[in-house]
C-alpha cells in the first residue's frame, strides 16, 4: 500500500481523540444534548452566557470521564482543575472554554491492539473534560453567519495518546479500540458521522536512527477511511518536502475529503495565546476513593477481557474472537446466540452468513433485520440436521426478506431434512433392489457406482434426504 | 420621613399598621425624585415597587406575610440582574440589557416581601472606588465638608447603594465587594457596610468582575440592619459551586454585643505616617473603648499586608479580563456593526467599555499572557496564600481584627488623581480581606473636622459573621454615631 513510498522512512502518529460524554445533560448545564435538534432549542442561560450565569459540574459527565479512564487503563487523579481557555469567537459563548490543562482528570494509560506484527501497546498521555462550542452556520444567508448554541457546553472527553503509532493502520485501529472500549463502556456512543468521536492526528517522519522530525497536525477527522488516507498524505507530503531539500514546517492542517489533501490551516507562529488560568467558578474537583472504587465495580467486561473469554469458553480462534469483540453489539449478538449451541457453528454463521447479509445492505448489526433469536433457530435447524448448510443460506435469505422465522419457512417450503433412518432406509432398499446389476458391479470392484446410488437415493427423497444418513446406510447395505 | 427608619423600625410600624407598604413605598419613591441629583438610581422600579407594594399589603390583611419584613423598600446595586428590569451593570455595554432571570440574592429578598425601588448606581462593572467610571455619571456624595459646596464622592463601587441609604432614598441596599467595594463607601457616607465571607452568599446571577473575590452584601443604616439583611441574602446556593455549604447562622436573633475576654487585633502593619489624624484618632479611640467594654487588645502582624493590593490588581484583573469576555456583541447588549466579525468586535468592545475597565482587562490579558504568566499571576496567588495563612495565624490569637476601612474620608469629584494607582490605594484597607475570603464590616465611627464620615473595619475568621456582627454592635452601642448628612439636594 503505503509501503512503498515510505519504505526506509518512520512515520511517528501521535492522536487526540475527541469523544462526546455519552450524557442526556450539559457538562455544566442542565440542557439536553440530543442530536438534530431544532437550532437553539438546547441553550440554557448557561450556555448562552449570560450575565452573571455560573457553570455547575454534571456529576454524570464527571462518572463518564473516570471509568473511561479506567477502561483505558489509566490513572485517575484524585484531584483535578478546570481552566477557562480563553479566545474569541461568534460560537464561543463565554469567550473561552473550560477545559483542563495542567490536571486533567485522567493521567497515563494504555490500551492495546492488534497489528501485522501482533499486540502492541500504546500509551495513553491523559484524557480530559471540556465544554464543546456551538455551531456557526455559514451557509443560511448570503451576508450574515448564524450561531447555533445546542452544541454549545456539551462534555467532550479528549483523548490524547503518546506518540506511538508507526503506521496509518496502527493509527486506525488505535481509534477503532478506543472507540470500541468508549462504546462498551457507555461512556461515548461512537458515532463518527454525527461528530460525536473525532480525531486530530499528529504526523511526523524521520529517517530511521535520526531525530525526530517536526510534527503537523490535522484537525478533525471523522471516520477510519479519512484518518488512514489523511496519514498516508501528510506522510507523503513530509516526505517530498525533505528530499527536495524543505523543511517540514510546525503547523495545523485541514483534511479535504474530498481531495484527500491536507492544507495548511495556522502555522505555530498564528497559534492563538490562550491565557489558560484556573477557572474561579469552579472548585478543584477531588475524587475519593471510594466513590473511584464504586465506579471500578459497575466496569463492565471490556474487549480485552471477553476476547479472552471467548477464546476459553468457546474455543474460538483469536482472528474470529477479534472480530466478534470489536464492537459491543456483535459481541452482545453473539452471545446471545451461541449460548447452549454449537461455538463453531454460529461463528461460521455470525461472522460469515449475517456479515455478509449486513454488508451488502450497509447495515449495523443494530440494525440487522435478523435478530439474535432468530438466527440462534436458524441454528438450530442445521444442528439438528433438519436443513442442510445449503439450504439454510437460502432460509436465511428469505428470513432477511420476508422478516419470517426460520422454522416458519422450512415449514412453508418443505425444506426439512429427512433424517429419519427408517425412512431412509427404504429409500435406500428402493434404490438398491431397483438396480441389481449395479449393485453386482459395485461389489465386484466398481467404486464409482457409490455415488451413483447416492444419487439415485436423493432424487428419490426430492434432495430431503439428510445425505450423511443416506452415505451411512448405503455403504452398510452393500457391505452385508 | 423620619431619620430613624430602618428595617427593624419599619418591620414594627407595618407590623402596628402605622403605615402601609404602599406609602412607605410611596415615601421613598418621592425621596428619590427629589434626591435626582445625587444620580443614585440607574433605574427606579416606580410603577412595579408600587404593584408590589400593594401585593405585600394585600398579604399582610391576609396574614400570608413572607417574613417579618414584608413589604419595606430597598435598593439594588445595578449589578444584580433583575427579572424584567434593565441591568447595566453602569455600562453602556449592557445599557439595553433586561435580564430574564433573576439572581439568587434578590430572589431572596423577594421570598422575604422586601421590595425593590430600583437599580443603583456604581463603577463600571463594579471597577473604582469613586463612582466615577459610571456610564450613567458620578453619584455625589450626600455628605459635603463643613462650610463648603464642593462636590465629593461617594465611594465605590457600590456608591449609589451607599449614599442611597445615607441620604434616605431607601432604607437598607445591596452592594457587592471586590476589593472594598461595600465597605469602602459605607465609610464614605457613615453607613454600615458588610462584606460577608466568600461563599456566604450566592453569585449566582451578579455580573461577575473577579469571581474569586466577588461577594454580595447590605449596606444599612445600623448593624442590626445588616443582619437581618445578611440572614435574609445568605444560604448555600446550588447554582454556585462556589457557594459554601457551613449552615449559616440567625444573626440577627443571636446578635450580642457583649465582647468580654475576647481579643482583638491591631495589625502593625495598617499603622502609617500618611492616615490622617483624626481617622487615627478614630481607630486608637475605639481599641481603648473596646478595651473599656472587656475584650483585650493585641497588637498583631500581618506580614504581607504591603503586598496586598499589587497582588489584587494582577487577580481581580486577569479574572476580570476573562469575565468580560462575553460582552462581544454577538448575543445581548451593544453591538456596533462591523466590516467583519473582528471589526464587530473592536468596534463594540471599543465603544461599549469605559477607560477604567478597558485598563483592567489589558492589565489581565497582559498577566495572563504565556511568558508573564508564572511573572504575575502565578506569583500573585502564592502571596494570596501568604496573606491568607497571615490571617490564620493571626486568628488563631485574636477573635477579631480592628482596622480603619479606608486611608481617608471621601474627597473631591473634581479631584480626579492622574495616576490610576492613587486611585488603587483606597483600597489598601480592604483588599487583603477579599484575597483571605473572609468577612468584613465597615461602620461609622466618627466625624473628622471637616464633618466627613470616618469608617472603621473590623475582620473575622472565615464563616464568623455572628462575632463580627457582634463586635460591630458593640461599638455601635456605645459610641451611637448618629450623624445625618445635611439635606443640601432638597433646597
Amino acid at each position: 500500500m503505503v509501503a512503498k513510498m515510505i519504505e526506509g522512512w518512520n512515520l511517528v502518529i501521535g492522536i487526540e481523540i475527541h469523544a462526546q460524554v455519552n450524557s442526556k445533560s450539559k457538562l455544566f448545564s442542565s440542557s439536553p444534548t440530543d442530536f438534530g435538534s431544532k437550532p437553539n432549542s438546547q441553550v440554557s442561560l448557561i450556555d448562552a452566557a449570560m450575565p452573571g450565569m455560573l457553570p455547575v459540574i454534571n456529576k454524570f459527565c464527571i462518572e463518564q470521564a473516570v471509568k473511561s479512564g479506567i477502561g483505558l487503563n489509566a490513572k485517575i487523579n484524585k484531584k483535578s482543575i478546570f481552566d477557562r481557555k480563553n479566545y474569541f469567537y461568534q460560537d464561543l459563548p463565554q469567550g473561552y472554554q473550560i477545559s483542563q490543562y495542567k490536571d486533567p482528570i485522567v493521567g497515563e494509560g494504555f490500551i492495546e491492539i492488534e497489528t501485522e506484527n501482533g499486540q502492541k501497546k500504546i500509551g495513553v498521555e491523559r484524557l480530559h473534560l471540556e465544554q464543546d462550542a456551538g455551531k456557526s452556520l455559514h451557509d443560511q444567508d448570503p451576508n450574515l453567519t448564524f450561531v447555533d448554541l445546542n452544541r454549545s457546553g456539551i462534555a467532550l472527553m479528549e483523548i490524547v495518546s503518546k506518540p506511538d503509532m508507526s503506521s496509518p493502520e496502527e493509527a486506525v485501529e488505535y481509534v477503532r479500540k478506543v472507540r470500541s472500549i468508549l462504546r462498551y463502556l457507555g461512556t461515548c456512543d461512537g458515532n463518527m458521522e454525527q461528530g460525536s468521536l473525532r480525531a486530530d492526528v499528529n504526523v511526523s517522519v524521520n529517517k530511521p536512527g535520526n531525530e525526530l522530525g517536526t510534527r503537523c497536525e490535522i484537525k478533525n477527522l471523522n471516520s477510519f477511511k479519512f484518518i488512514h488516507a489523511a496519514i498516508v498524505y501528510e506522510a507523503k507530503r513530509q516526505i517530498k518536502l525533505i528530499e527536495q531539500g524543505e523543511s517540514v514546517n510546525q503547523e495545523t492542517r485541514l483534511f479535504n475529503t474530498q481531495s484527500g489533501e491536507t492544507r495548511s490551516m495556522r502555522s505555530k507562529e498564528d497559534a492563538h495565546d490562550y491565557r489558560y488560568f484556573p477557572d474561579p467558578d469552579l472548585l478543584p474537583l477531588t475524587l475519593d476513593d471510594d466513590w473511584i472504587k464504586g465506579l471500578q465495580d459497575t466496569i463492565p467486561e471490556l474487549p480485552d477481557q471477553i476476547k479472552e473469554r471467548f477464546i476459553n469458553e468457546y474455543s474460538l480462534s483469536s482472528y474470529d474472537a477479534n472480530i466478534i469483540v470489536s464492537d459491543k453489539a456483535i459481541s452482545e449478538y453473539f452471545e446471545d446466540v451461541v449460548k447452549n449451541r454449537n461455538p463453531k457453528l454460529v461463528t461460521t454463521w455470525v461472522t460469515g452468513e449475517l456479515f455478509s447479509i449486513l454488508n451488502k445492505k450497509n447495515l449495523i448489526i443494530e440494525d440487522s433485520p435478523i435478530t439474535a433469536k432468530q438466527l440462534g433457530e436458524l441454528v438450530d435447524n442445521i444442528e439438528n440436521g433438519k436443513i442442510s448448510n445449503r439450504q439454510a443460506k437460502e432460509v436465511l435469505e428469505e428470513m432477511c426478506e420476508s422478516g419470517k422465522g426460520a422454522l416458519e419457512i422450512i415449514d412453508e417450503k418443505g425444506l426439512s431434512q429427512i433424517s429419519d433412518e427408517n425412512e431412509i432406509e427404504s429409500l435406500v432398499d428402493n434404490v438398491l433392489n431397483s438396480n441389481p446389476e449395479n449393485v453386482k458391479k459395485y461389489k465386484n470392484g466398481k467404486d464409482k457406482l457409490f455415488g451413483f446410488f447416492v444419487g439415485e437415493a436423493m432424487k428419490l427423497s426430492k434432495g430431503k434426504a439428510n445425505p450423511k444418513i443416506v452415505n451411512d446406510l448405503i455403504k452398510k447395505k452393500l457391505s452385508q | 420621613m423620619k431619620d430613624s427608619y430602618t428595617l427593624k423600625s419599619l418591620a414594627v410600624l407595618l407590623e402596628n399598621n402605622k403605615i402601609s407598604s404602599k406609602e412607605l413605598t410611596s415615601e421613598y419613591l418621592k425621596n428619590i425624585e427629589n434626591g435626582k441629583e445625587l444620580n443614585c438610581y440607574n433605574t427606579i422600579s416606580q410603577e412595579k415597587a408600587l404593584i408590589d407594594a400593594e401585593k405585600s399589603d394585600k398579604r399582610r390583611k391576609s396574614q400570608n406575610l413572607r417574613s417579618k419584613y414584608d413589604g419595606i423598600p430597598i435598593g439594588i446595586k445595578d449589578l444584580f440582574c433583575t427579572k424584567g428590569v434593565t441591568t447595566t451593570a453602569s455600562s453602556k455595554i449592557l445599557s439595553n440589557f433586561v435580564p430574564n432571570y433573576e439572581s439568587t440574592v434578590t430572589q431572596n429578598c423577594d421570598d422575604a416581601g422586601l421590595i425593590s425601588l430600583g437599580k443603583l448606581n456604581c463603577d463600571e462593572f463594579a471597577m473604582g472606588s469613586t463612582n466615577k467610571t459610571s456610564f450613567f455619571g458620578s453619584v455625589k456624595n450626600p455628605w459635603k465638608s463643613v462650610n463648603s459646596d464642593i462636590e465629593l464622592v461617594p465611594g465605590g463601587s457600590s456608591g449609589g447603594s451607599a449614599a442611597a441609604v445615607s441620604a434616605d432614598l431607601c432604607v437598607a441596599s445591596l452592594g457587592t465587594d471586590t476589593g472594598g467595594s461595600i465597605r469602602q463607601p459605607a465609610s464614605f457616607t457613615g453607613t454600615v457596610g458588610l462584606k460577608p465571607s466568600y461563599g456566604r452568599v450566592s453569585r449566582w446571577g451578579i455580573v461577575a468582575f473577579a469571581s474569586s473575590l466577588d461577594q454580595a452584601g447590605p449596606i444599612t443604616k445600623t448593624v442590626e440592619d445588616a443582619a437581618i439583611l445578611l440572614d435574609i441574602i445568605s444560604g448555600h446556593d446550588e447554582k454556585d459551586s462556589t457557594s459554601s455549604v457551613n449552615p449559616k447562622e440567625n444573626y440577627y436573633e443571636n446578635l450580642n454585643s457583649d465582647i468580654k475576654g475576647m481579643k482583638i487585633g491591631i495589625p502593625k502593619e495598617f499603622r502609617s505616617d500618611k492616615l490622617p489624624a483624626s481617622t487615627q484618632k478614630s481607630w486608637d479611640e475605639c481599641a481603648n473603648l473596646l478595651k473599656t467594654n472587656g475584650a483585650e487588645i493585641v497588637e498583631i502582624s500581618l506580614p504581607h499586608t504591603m503586598s496586598a493590593l499589587p497582588t489584587y490588581y494582577i487577580i481581580a484583573p486577569a479574572e476580570a479580563s476573562s469575565n468580560l469576555a462575553r460582552y462581544d456583541g454577538v448575543r445581548y447588549g451593544l453591538r456596533v456593526k462591523g466590516n467583519d466579525l473582528i471589526d464587530m468586535y473592536e468596534k463594540t468592545r471599543s465603544e461599549g467599555f469605559g477607560d477604567e475597565v478597558k485598563r483592567r482587562i489589558l492589565i489581565g490579558t497582559y498577566v495572563l499572557s504565556s511568558g508573564y504568566y508564572d511573572a504575575y499571576y502565578i506569583k500573585a496567588q502564592k502571596i494570596r496564600s501568604l496573606i491568607k495563612s497571615d490571617y490564620v495565624e493571626a486568628f488563631k490569637k485574636v477573635d477579631a481584627i480592628l482596622t480603619p476601612s479606608t486611608p481617608s474620608t471621601a474627597f473631591e469629584i473634581a479631584n480626579e488623581p492622574s495616576d490610576p494607582v492613587q486611585n488603587y490605594l483606597n483600597d489598601i484597607f480592604t483588599v487583603p480581606v477579599n484575597l483571605a475570603g473572609l468577612p468584613g464590616i465597615s461602620i461609622p465611627y466618627a466625624n473628622d473636622e471637616n464633618n466627613l464620615p470616618i469608617g472603621l473595619q473590623l475582620i473575622t475568621n472565615s464563616f464568623e459573621e455572628q462575632k463580627l456582627l457582634n463586635v460591630a454592635k458593640n461599638i455601635e452601642e456605645t459610641i451611637n454615631y448618629s450623624e445625618t448628612p445635611e439635606k443640601w439636594w432638597l433646597k
